[in-house]
């Protein structure tokens, strides 16, 4: 028995959920019916995808029960959404709010009951039931009894400016389920890791670093900052904290649009790693921010020799 | 029974192996890198281990029609033999980088050459 989208389907013997779905004339998005193009991938909220229909998927994909149904036998009950569900949304509220640069407040939220979720992946925040914008985490479930985002304040961003002015501590906000495969695996632990970030790009890569550190990461770890100006580089002091106090780690803030001297480095950030690091073998790479820089290296980073698997991206869109 | 192509090749885990250094063959080509330009890379890494599970006679029901569907709007944008040779030669070199002795490269060859006149709509 699947069910989806509010109803149930029984599965014939043998019938994959993909051909279940569409037998009700159910059609999802899909391709290959092989369990290879991933175009049909949903995810599971209540039964265990097979092994079988995982072949392939990335990890951070596989341990969400993120699965292909045109590969997926059920060998139980099963609920399934398309993978840009949300499944809840959880009301609560803000505990502090701190200006970190001229136009980034860090906001901090209570945690909800029940709450989960994986440093570097990212909530809605809603005004109300109808408006809502996406943020990533910056805080690392485990270590910190908060939830965190950075938020850039946005010229005619209804969000942004809503929560810059009008909210205050004590503040009501909804959430919804954090979602996102830009996460920290454990198997990473020896491996060298470059965190790639622009602007408020930066915060699941703090999230991701700290988590990863928290898990004791051993491999080097390098974290680049690309900014327009120095006053931009709004973790500044405590990035610099940070390298001091673990060996591993290495910060690089990037200043595009103003001459700087060292410490800082002038150019861009995502230049600047892929100099630095040349052949990129063996690397962990986590990609956040402006969507061309993140496109880009993903990219030029594959071709540099880091495998695909080991890439992770977020590529943050911006609406008003 | 004798093994089939795919189990001699060494199965998904040869395909694994085969997709990042066959995509990265195929994106650094400036023959054919045009096509892949602006395209999702996690879909696209996707289709090319499609591809090649095929082209190793690995389990797969991609159809004619499928290949024609799925490169109708390249061919629009002038696909032809001579980029189909050139994603042929990324897969031969693909397979030797692998130590794939050179029959089985030929047998995966034939295969991944079946689809030609389908890809390029003819």
């Amino acid at each position: 028995m699947i069910r989806y989208d509010q109803e149930i389907y029984q599965t014939e013997l043998n019938e994959s959920v993909l051909d279940c779905l569409l037998r009700h004339g159910i059609v999802p998005p899909h391709s290959c019916r092989s369990g290879l193009c991933q175009t049909c991938m949903m995810r599971a909220v209540k039964g265990k995808p097979t092994e079988v229909s995982q072949q392939g998927l990335k990890e951070a994909l596989v341990s969400q029960n993120f699965f292909l149904p045109c590969a997926c036998v059920p060998q139980e009950d099963m609920e399934i959404v398309l993978p840009d569900t949300r499944l809840f949304r959880k009301e609560t509220y803000v505990i502090g709010k701190t200006l970190l640069s001229a136009n980034v407040l860090r906001l901090r939220l209570a945690i909800p009951d029940n709450y989960q979720y994986l440093a570097g992946q990212y909530t809605t925040l809603f005004k109300n039931q109808s408006l809502g914008r996406c943020y990533s985490l910056a805080s690392v479930p485990g270590v910190d009894d908060f939830l965190e985002f950075h938020i850039k304040l946005l010229p005619g961003g209804q969000i942004s400016q809503w929560l810059h002015h009008e909210v205050a501590t004590g503040s009501s906000i909804t959430i919804s389920e954090a979602v996102g495969n830009c996460i920290y695996l454990d198997r990473y632990q020896q491996r060298p890791m470059a965190l790639i970030g622009t602007g408020t790009g930066l915060a699941p890569l703090t999230g991701i670093m700290r988590d990863a550190l928290h898990k004791g990461h051993q491999g080097e770890i390098r974290i680049y900052h690309g900014v327009k100006t120095r006053h931009d580089l709004y973790l500044h002091e405590t990035l610099v904290q940070l390298a001091q106090t673990h060996g591993n780690v290495r910060y690089f803030p990037c200043v595009s649009r103003e001459p700087v001297t060292s410490p800082f480095y002038e150019g861009r950030a995502s230049e600047l790693a892929m100099n630095d690091i040349g052949k990129f073998a063996g690397w962990c790479v986590y990609l956040c921010g402006n969507p061309d820089m993140v496109n880009t290296t993903k990219r030029n980073a594959f071709l540099a020799g880091a495998s695909f698997q080991d890439i992770c991206a977020d590529p943050f869109i911006h609406s008003q | 029974m004798s093994k089939s192509l795919y189990e001699k090749i060494g199965g998904d885990a040869a395909v694994n192996a085969a997709v990042d250094i066959f995509y990265r063959k195929v994106l650094a080509d400036k023959r054919i890198s045009q096509f892949f330009e602006g395209v999702d890379m996690d879909r696209q890494a996707a289709k090319q281990k499609a591809f090649l599970t095929y082209a190793f006679g690995g389990p797969n029901k991609y159809s004619g029609k499928d290949m024609r569907d799925g490169h109708a709007h390249l061919v629009k944008r002038g696909l032809n033999d001579s980029h189909f040779d050139a994603v042929m030669e990324n897969l031969g070199a693909t397979l030797q980088e692998l130590n794939v002795p050179g029959d089985l490269i030929a047998q995966a060859a034939a295969i991944a050459e079946s689809v030609r006149n389908d890809v390029l709509g003819r």
